[in-house]
């Protein structure tokens, strides 16, 4: 079994109103060094991998976060496979 | 003139744009289920409507867009046919494809629920034809993430081809970053795609058609639908 790790953030060049909105809490609660905060989305995917190498899952995985998991318009995704018992 | 009416789960909007198309401007309207893969025969004009379809899980509209009824959309749009995008009806516009940029959430983080005044940057497509350049329309807005953007040079493409259509302005027309509401690009409201065919707004014309319902502005919109459909036969 593979568990897919993936994280979705929004693109550096996009305003994350919700990572302002979280630093300018964080600095009220007295912690005026977080210099930023961007939120994201963290998605957990279990592959059943038997017959498939790691390579066709890595294609896959990205399949998915490009054609639905994240938005490339406004999101950057990244994602990493590990192998863990069934 | 024929309308199809798409329903999505947690669509919420439908029923009001069946209304106004039916009941208002005596249009022949369907409600389309989402599962359909087919649009009704003679369908003009295709009406994505408002709501949290799939209950904006993931983002929203990003479930809805594998809708089968969404390939007909795209079939239809590709020979021209009229497709309207409402709130959330635009967001499914942009995650399919079929429009460019996307909808952040709002700048403020709130849901606004509010009137909003609307100046006509484009007078020339089908969606605003009967408005003068400039008309400014007063339209409700419902949403959370109705923040629009796109990249720099999509945005150029959008000003220079007058694919933006409406821009949140003051009541006297003026486009000051007072008057909008939730952070949007250049105050963008709604935009076309290039061959000028589809459009989608977050504003909700469809709630503004009557005097009953605090104004008729809406209308304007339908109205040029109907005399674009009309001119070209």
């Amino acid at each position: 079994m593979i568990l897919a790790k993936i994280h979705v953030t929004l693109k550096k060049s996009v305003l994350d109103p919700q990572g302002v909105a979280i630093s300018e809490a964080l600095h009220s609660m007295g912690y005026p060094h977080v210099e930023s905060a961007r939120l994201g989305k963290y998605l957990e995917l279990r592959l059943d991998d038997r017959g498939r190498s790691k390579n066709e899952l890595q294609a896959q995985v990205k399949d998915m976060c490009e054609r639905l998991l994240a938005n490339t318009v406004i999101e950057h995704y990244e994602f990493e496979l590990q192998a863990i018992p069934s | 003139m024929r309308f199809s009416v798409l329903t999505f789960p947690g669509s919420n909007c439908d029923h009001d744009c069946w209304h106004a198309l039916k009941n208002v401007l005596r249009q022949k309207v369907d409600l389309v289920w989402h599962k359909e893969a087919r649009l009704p025969q003679g369908t003009d004009c295709v009406v994505v409507p408002g709501g949290f379809s799939y209950g904006d899980y993931l983002r929203c509209g990003a479930i809805a867009r594998f809708s089968p009824v969404m390939a007909a959309v795209r079939a239809h749009a590709g020979r021209g046919g009229l497709v309207i995008g409402i709130c959330n009806g635009f967001q499914i516009l942009t995650e399919s494809g079929l429009l460019p940029g996307a909808l952040l959430r709002n700048r403020s983080l709130k849901f606004l629920c509010e009137t909003v005044h609307l100046r006509v940057e484009n007078a020339s497509t089908p969606f605003s034809r009967l408005a003068r350049g400039g008309r400014v329309l007063a339209v409700p807005i419902a949403h959370g993430e109705g923040n629009y953007t796109c990249d720099a040079e999509t945005l150029r493409h959008l000003e220079d081809r007058g694919q933006v259509v409406f821009r949140y302005c003051e009541e006297d027309g003026a486009v000051t970053p007072r008057a909008n509401p939730n952070g949007s690009l250049e105050n963008i409201a709604g935009i076309v795609n290039q061959a000028g065919n589809v459009l989608g707004m977050m504003p909700h014309p469809e709630r503004v058609c009557e005097t009953e319902m605090g104004g008729t502005d809406g209308r304007l919109i339908f109205e040029s639908m109907l005399d674009a459909l009309t001119a070209k036969g």
